[in-house]
């Protein structure tokens, strides 16, 4: 019985990720919200039925009766999210925050199977951030001043990874986080919103070489302050999304080119001057060869993502705990594991719909500085998807950062719902913008006027 | 208020088209992420064996935790190897045959060897219906792993074990050239798997040159000696396809080259020569001629590397890599040395019977497979291995030739102790000295029958014993016999 059970949950869970997903990519065809209401009836089903599915298949392989409460308790807290969401904010892209629940819910399943005291810590602070999440969109959305201060957010950030440069300390190997009252803070998480706040602000106006080499210098600060933080993987995502905002803001593929030619060289650079560099670099080329110091974490990586097969060993089947740091820089190769590649892809194919309906509010905006904002946003968290697993599958070097919303660590998931929520509120923006089109020109859109003449109405009522 | 909507309106001039950058990046990232997803699931999948086999995986206590270990047939369904549950509820590896199969089966404990290393992912998984296994859960046994049929032949294998008596060192591969199955393989001195573990000490304290857990038919590395004169022809052949009947030597027991002389074995004089007789007589002074005067450097080394000289061998068993090179700063006597197979030269018995199957199989090398079929404990095939060409080594002009040449060596040469059986045999004897004192000499083999349509390919090595034709041919003639008699 207990055999059949956990056999059958592996094909449901991955069935109804991939219903789940497929509708995030339909959704893409469908721009009105009024006409994704069945898509989004459906998600929620899948999205609670993996859930389920998972907790069976956790309860029939360990019978920790325990974790019954934990469940119950995740499922009534993602409910009220969802709900809340939909009545508070009903224009804003509700795609985005079903994918950022699912994530979140396969990340807390998977910390939950690796260790229980962490995955009730990664809940908490899932928890608070959707408290603090709540008011971002409103709050978005009305600072629209936010952009006259791109050169405070320049000086704010620096400082913040500044200091950690100076003060922070040491984790296996890197100078990357700092601690307030007993709080441990990663920064250059936090900076990474900061940052993209700066890059719209200062970008969203200029259009003189000049004024692009003013921006670009006081990015390199951010990206050198990182290097010798020896963050590699934030320096190297504050790089790629400082070249795609200039490429956005500018349309010209040109600074795009040479960004990634002067990126190149600066790596060859750094290559022959830090050692820890090469260390990377040479787990990358042989894992099995240097398994014994350099490849160690990288072999028991991929040996996890290869053991799965397409539909995994199941909950608690496999030997995650044998990779290093797992339930940060790992988790996908345990997702493999456990789940399958099968699943693993679909919920790397969350994460890509998750891209480019960034991509596309960005493309439909009118407003250059949303529109920098949402899509640096969007670049941000595939950028870091990319690098995560592709490090972890040796696609690429290994540079450490975390797999968004679904890796244990409290400053990433939390900066991460925050900018989903910076994100929901670019979308109430974008909707302001329809309105206000279909107010001043009277452009009748059958089926959707009503629809536009409610949020005239409401912004009416607001200013 | 006001001051919200005044930005406002400074941004309503700031307004731009839409622009392609977008849709450009979009893209780049979409194709990255396809790439990425395919290169997992590609790697994943092709490489999911060797990472189960690595020493640093732990997976592999999660399976045997799990399944009891696989059986290993022969190719008649005799028992090679299997694990039994004593009273005690623990598990023993057995194996019925004892020494027999000692390398080639191998041994699963302290590390793994032989068919037990190379089909242990199967041997460790089981792949019984989901039905079958909750049966097993239900009576709360281990799932029986998935069992591993081999080409190997007990029959055979007993004689090439018996063929080379203690404390005699060497080793014996018999394959059939027309499918690449590997139908004996033995290594001497041998262990009893069956006491592995208490022995294991004792193997790892003995003396170097003793080894007796290298499997040496495939890890051992010896001087070919006269054997390479197979390959020194083929590179005569291929320097002179049309007029390679003319060549005339008259043998005086030795040719001197400056410094440096050549002697044949025993110092006998051979006397008026061509191609074939030299072959036949195995004649170093002849060779030596040959190599020096009539093959290019370029030639040699093309053709050496075409027989997979000082590089990969398609077989899953560890190997190790023969060598052999005409090197530019060679000199005159370093390339008589090469031509018959002493100096620097060193090959393995496994490839050496490879070379000789190709010769055999019109030039064309079966891939070399010691596994034919995997099955699940309840008999689903899981994995099934079927003759498959490698490539080819040399043309069907240039095998038939080496074919002839081979039978002479058995009519009128000096592995004659094989002639006027009921089979056609064809071969070549080595007699390969491996230290300065001519005394010392590895005996080599190699050969296959009948030479018409042959079925079988031997390959004997027996060290530290003498000429190959006394030593080496009598112990390949045992298993001609009892393969056709």
């Amino acid at each position: 019985m207990k055999l059949y059970v956990t056999e059958i949950a592996k094909y449901v869970i991955a069935l109804l990720l991939f219903l789940f997903t497929s509708d995030s990519f339909v959704a893409l065809t469908k721009p009105y919200e009024s006409d994704r209401k069945l898509l989004y009836t459906r998600q929620i089903f899948c999205m609670f039925g993996v859930q389920v599915s998972c907790f069976i298949q956790i309860m029939a392989r360990t019978g920790k009766v325990s974790y019954l409460f934990f469940f119950a308790f995740q499922i009534v807290i993602f409910a009220s999210v969802i709900m809340l969401f939909y009545l508070i904010y009903p224009d804003a892209n509700k795609v985005i925050i079903n994918n950022t629940c699912m994530l979140l819910m396969i990340g807390i399943i998977m910390i939950t199977r690796i260790s229980y005291e962490k995955a009730i810590k990664q809940f908490i602070i899932v928890a608070a951030s959707f408290l603090i999440g709540f008011f971002v969109p409103e709050l978005i959305f009305r600072l629209n001043v936010l952009k006259r201060y791109a050169w405070a957010f320049a000086i704010a950030g620096i400082v913040a990874i500044g200091i950690v440069l100076v003060l922070g300390t040491a984790t296996h190997g890197s100078k990357i986080t700092y601690t307030i009252a007993g709080i441990t803070f990663q920064p250059s998480e936090f900076t990474k919103i900061i940052f993209l706040f700066f890059l719209a602000g200062s970008l969203f106006r200029e259009k003189e070489f000049k004024d692009l080499l003013k921006i670009a210098v006081v990015a390199a600060v951010h990206v050198v302050i990182l290097v010798l933080s020896k963050d590699l993987g934030s320096a190297l995502l504050f790089f790629m999304v400082f070249l795609a905002l200039v490429y956005i803001a500018t349309n010209n593929i040109g600074y795009l080119i040479m960004g990634l030619g002067f990126g190149s060289v600066a790596s060859v650079i750094a290559y022959g001057l830090f050692s820890h560099i090469q260390v990377r670099v040479k787990a990358w080329l042989d894992p099995l060869g240097n398994i014994e110091d350099a490849g160690y974490q990288l072999s028991q990586s991929l040996f996890g993502i290869s053991s799965g097969g397409a539909f995994g060993l199941g909950l608690y089947g496999g030997s995650p705990q044998s990779i290093p740091f797992v339930e940060q820089d790992f988790i996908f190769s345990a997702i493999a594991e456990e789940f399958g590649i099968v699943f693993a892809v679909i919920m790397t194919l969350i994460c890509v719909s998750t891209f480019l309906h960034m991509m596309y509010e960005g493309y439909v905006m009118h407003d250059k500085y949303y529109r920098l904002l949402a899509c640096g946003i969007g670049i941000s968290y595939i950028f870091q998807t990319f690098l995560t697993i592709g490090g972890g599958s040796r696609f690429i070097p290994l540079t450490g950062v975390t797999l968004p919303l679904v890796s244990y660590g409290g400053s990433s998931v939390m900066v991460t719902v925050v900018m989903m929520m910076i994100f929901e509120g670019i979308c109430l923006v974008r909707n302001f913008e329809e309105a206000e089109d279909y107010i001043r020109h009277d452009r009748g859109r059958g089926s959707k006027r009503d629809y536009y003449d409610e949020r005239g109405k409401r912004y009416e009522e607001d200013y | 208020m006001r001051e919200a909507r005044d930005t406002r309106k400074t941004t309503r001039n700031t307004r731009s088209s839409r622009p392609t950058s977008i849709i450009i990046l979009s893209f780049i990232y979409l194709v990255l992420f396809a790439s990425m997803l395919t290169y997992i699931s590609y790697n994943s999948t092709k490489n999911k064996q060797k990472y189960m086999n690595n020493n640093f995986n732990t997976r592999q206590k999660i399976l045997t935790a799990q399944n009891t270990r696989g059986q290993i047939f022969s190719r008649s369904g005799d028992v090679l190897a299997c694990t039994k549950t004593d009273k005690k509820g623990k598990e023993v590896r057995e194996y019925p045959y004892g020494n027999d199969f000692a390398h080639v089966v191998g041994y699963a404990s302290h590390g793994k060897a032989g068919v037990e290393l190379m089909s242990n992912y199967y041997l460790i998984n089981s792949s019984i219906d989901l039905s079958d296994k909750a049966r097993y859960d239900s009576k709360k046994q281990k799932y029986p792993g998935n069992d591993v049929t081999t080409t190997l032949s007990v029959d055979l294998q007993k004689v090439c074990s018996s063929a080379i008596p203690s404390p005699r060192k060497g080793a014996i591969v018999v394959s059939n050239p027309e499918t690449g199955e590997i139908l004996a393989m033995v290594s001497k001195p041998d262990f009893d798997p069956n006491t592995i573990s208490e022995d294991w000490k004792g193997y790892l304290e003995e003396d170097s040159s003793e080894a007796t857990l290298l499997n040496r038919a495939t890890q051992g590395l010896y001087p070919p000696g006269s054997t390479f004169k197979i390959v020194t022809s083929l590179a005569y052949l291929r320097e002179h396809p049309k007029d390679y009947n003319d060549y005339a030597f008259t043998c005086k027991g030795k040719v001197s080259e400056g410094d440096n002389t050549i002697s044949c074995y025993h110092g006998e004089k051979h006397g008026s020569l061509d191609l074939y007789k030299s072959f036949a007589k195995s004649c170093n002074s002849s060779y030596a001629n040959i190599g020096l005067n009539y093959v290019k450097q370029k030639t040699f080394n093309d053709v050496l590397k075409e027989l997979m000289f000082n590089g990969k061998l398609p077989i899953d068993l560890a190997y190790s890599r023969s060598k052999s090179r005409v090197r530019d700063e060679m000199n005159k006597g370093d390339i008589m040395q090469l031509a018959i197979g002493q100096g620097a030269t060193t090959v393995s018995p496994m490839h050496m019977n490879m070379i000789t199957s190709a010769i055999a199989n019109d030039g064309i090398l079966m891939k070399p497979y010691l596994v034919q079929e995997v099955n699940s404990a309840d008999g689903k095939v899981l994995e099934s291995y079927h003759p498959e060409e490698y490539k080819r080594l040399m043309s069907e002009e240039e095998s038939r030739i080496l074919t002839e040449m081979m039978v002479q060596v058995v009519q009128k040469g000096t592995a004659s102790k094989l002639k006027g059986r009921s089979y056609t045999a064809a071969g070549k004897t080595g007699s390969a000295e491996f230290n300065s004192s001519l005394t010392d000499s590895h005996a080599w083999f190699t050969g296959f029958a009948p030479a018409d349509d042959p079925e079988i390919c031997v390959t004997v090595i027996v060290e530290d014993a003498g000429s190959g034709g006394s030593f080496a041919v009598p112990i390949a003639k045992r298993v001609f016999d009892a393969y056709f008699g």
